[in-house]
Formats: C-alpha cells, sequence, structure tokens
C-alpha cells in the first residue's frame, strides 16, 4: 500500500494478510481470516441476544416468538453455526494473545496451534450442544 | 528517530502529524483495549454459553427467573458492555481496513459505533427491567 510520511514523502507500507493477495489454503492466513468472520458472525449473535433479553422482558408473548424462531430448523442451524462461530472466536482469541505476548510465532507451533483450534473448535460446539439437548430432555 | 522525521518539517502541527500517520502518542490504546476486553470476555462467555446453552428449551419463567437472579443481572451487564465494546472495535478495525475512501468509512464507524451503543443500551434496559 502506498502510505505518506510525515514530510509528505510516499513510501511503499507492508500489508497485512489480505484475501486478494494471501494464499487462504493455509493455516496460518485461513486461520486468521475465519477468526475476522466468526467476529462478524458473533455480531449478529449478539444482535439475537438482543432480542432475546428485550423479548424476554416484554412479556410471554414476545418470548413465544424467539422461542418460536430459534426453535425452527433455521434458528437451530444458526444456533449451531453461532456456537461454532463463538467457540473458534475465543479459541482463536487465546492463541492471538499468546501472540501477543510473543509466544507460539514459528510456522510449526503456528500449525501445531492452528490446528488444536480448530479441533478444539469441534469438541467445545459438540459438548455445548450435548448440554443444550439435554437440559430439558 | 522520532527527531529526524521531523527535521526540516518544524511548522507541521499535531494534527499535521496525524494525518500523515505519524504518532499522536495514542495510536496503541484502541489495540490495546480490544486485547483487555477480550480477557474480560474469556470467563464471562464460558458462563454465558454454558448458562444459555442449560436453559435450552425453558420456559418465559424460568429464563426470567434466570435472568433476574441478581449474579446472573449482574454478569450479563458486564457480558454486554464489554461484548459490544469490543465487538464495535473490531468492526471498526474491519471497516478501517477495507473502505479506503475517507467519508464512507468515517460514516460506516460511526454507524457502526452508534447501532453497538444502542444495542447495548436495550440489552442492558432488559436485563435491569427484568431484575429490578
Amino acid at each position: 500500500m502506498i502510505g505518506r510520511r510525515t514530510d509528505g514523502t510516499p513510501i511503499r507500507r507492508p500489508l497485512s494478510p489480505h484475501l486478494q493477495v494471501y494464499d487462504m489454503a493455509q493455516m496460518t492466513s485461513a486461520t486468521s481470516i475465519a477468526g475476522r468472520v466468526t467476529g462478524v458472525i458473533w455480531t449478529v449473535g449478539l444482535l439475537i441476544l438482543v432480542w432475546w433479553l428485550l423479548a424476554a422482558a416484554a412479556g410471554p408473548r414476545a418470548y413465544a416468538a424467539v422461542s418460536w424462531f430459534l426453535s425452527s430448523w433455521l434458528g437451530v442451524l444458526g444456533l449451531l453455526g453461532l456456537t461454532a462461530a463463538a467457540w473458534y472466536h475465543t479459541l482463536n482469541g487465546v492463541r492471538h494473545l499468546a501472540y501477543d505476548a510473543g509466544f507460539g510465532f514459528d510456522i510449526p507451533t503456528t500449525y501445531k496451534s492452528g490446528r488444536a483450534v480448530i479441533i478444539g473448535t469441534a469438541v467445545a460446539t459438540i459438548l455445548t450442544w450435548i448440554i443444550a439437548l439435554t437440559a430439558r430432555a | 528517530m522520532a527527531q529526524d522525521a521531523f527535521q526540516g518539517v518544524p511548522l507541521r502541527s499535531a494534527l499535521g502529524r496525524v494525518r500523515g500517520k505519524g504518532s499522536a502518542r495514542g495510536g496503541t490504546h484502541h489495540w490495546f483495549m480490544q486485547r483487555v476486553t477480550s480477557i474480560a470476555l474469556l470467563p464471562l462467555m464460558l458462563w454465558f454459553t454454558l448458562s444459555v446453552a442449560a436453559l435450552a428449551g425453558a420456559s418465559h419463567a424460568e429464563t426470567v427467573a434466570w435472568i433476574g437472579r441478581p449474579v446472573n443481572a449482574l454478569l450479563l451487564l458486564a457480558s454486554i458492555a464489554l461484548a459490544f465494546h469490543h465487538t464495535a472495535a473490531g468492526l471498526q478495525v474491519i471497516l478501517e481496513d477495507y473502505l479506503h475512501k475517507e467519508w464512507p468509512r468515517l460514516v460506516a464507524i460511526l454507524l457502526a459505533k452508534g447501532a453497538c451503543w444502542l444495542a447495548a443500551i436495550a440489552a442492558a434496559f432488559a436485563v435491569l427491567r427484568i431484575a429490578i
């Protein structure tokens, strides 16, 4: 990217991982962009949370509408995706906090931690749904 | 090093330096708060996800009773504040990365922040209405 120095002269600045210039099939860039994507999905999840809270506060009728939507096939599918996105963003977030503290930058470790995040997401998502499905069974 | 960069441009104002992408001595605050909120959200999200999973299929009365319990209401309010702060910070970075024209970028960031504020207040209002 062309930027400018403080004295106005142009300078080529380094680029961060970017869909158009990076090989997205790599573990490193794929887990990176997935962190961002799952963050955006979380935003949708928060809006559903706001709807759920407002409906609970408004009364049984409004709450019945949310419950109906969340237990429909679209709602269940959405919540399943949301659970996976939430766990991924959380686990990958821990990985990035380790990066920020200066740990785990070498290639073998990034691949290992990336694999751990993906497997951890699957396990945590399944466990969460076991809790949800057995809660009132 | 910083001294070298400004040699020959002694009349440059602080704002001028910022527009030239120079340091305004606040460069890491946004980044730092993103990490701080993420650390605070770790235990909260663990608690929230497992609690809400256990609430799956609950009736209105059961849900309201759960939200209204003081500990849950307190943790919900904390989660709402931190989650929307973190969301606003994250959305801002994404918009800054992908919107290159100044005005659309500014408008989009302000809209995202406004939406986050409104949603957070609405959620907190709902929790307080149930809990109090």
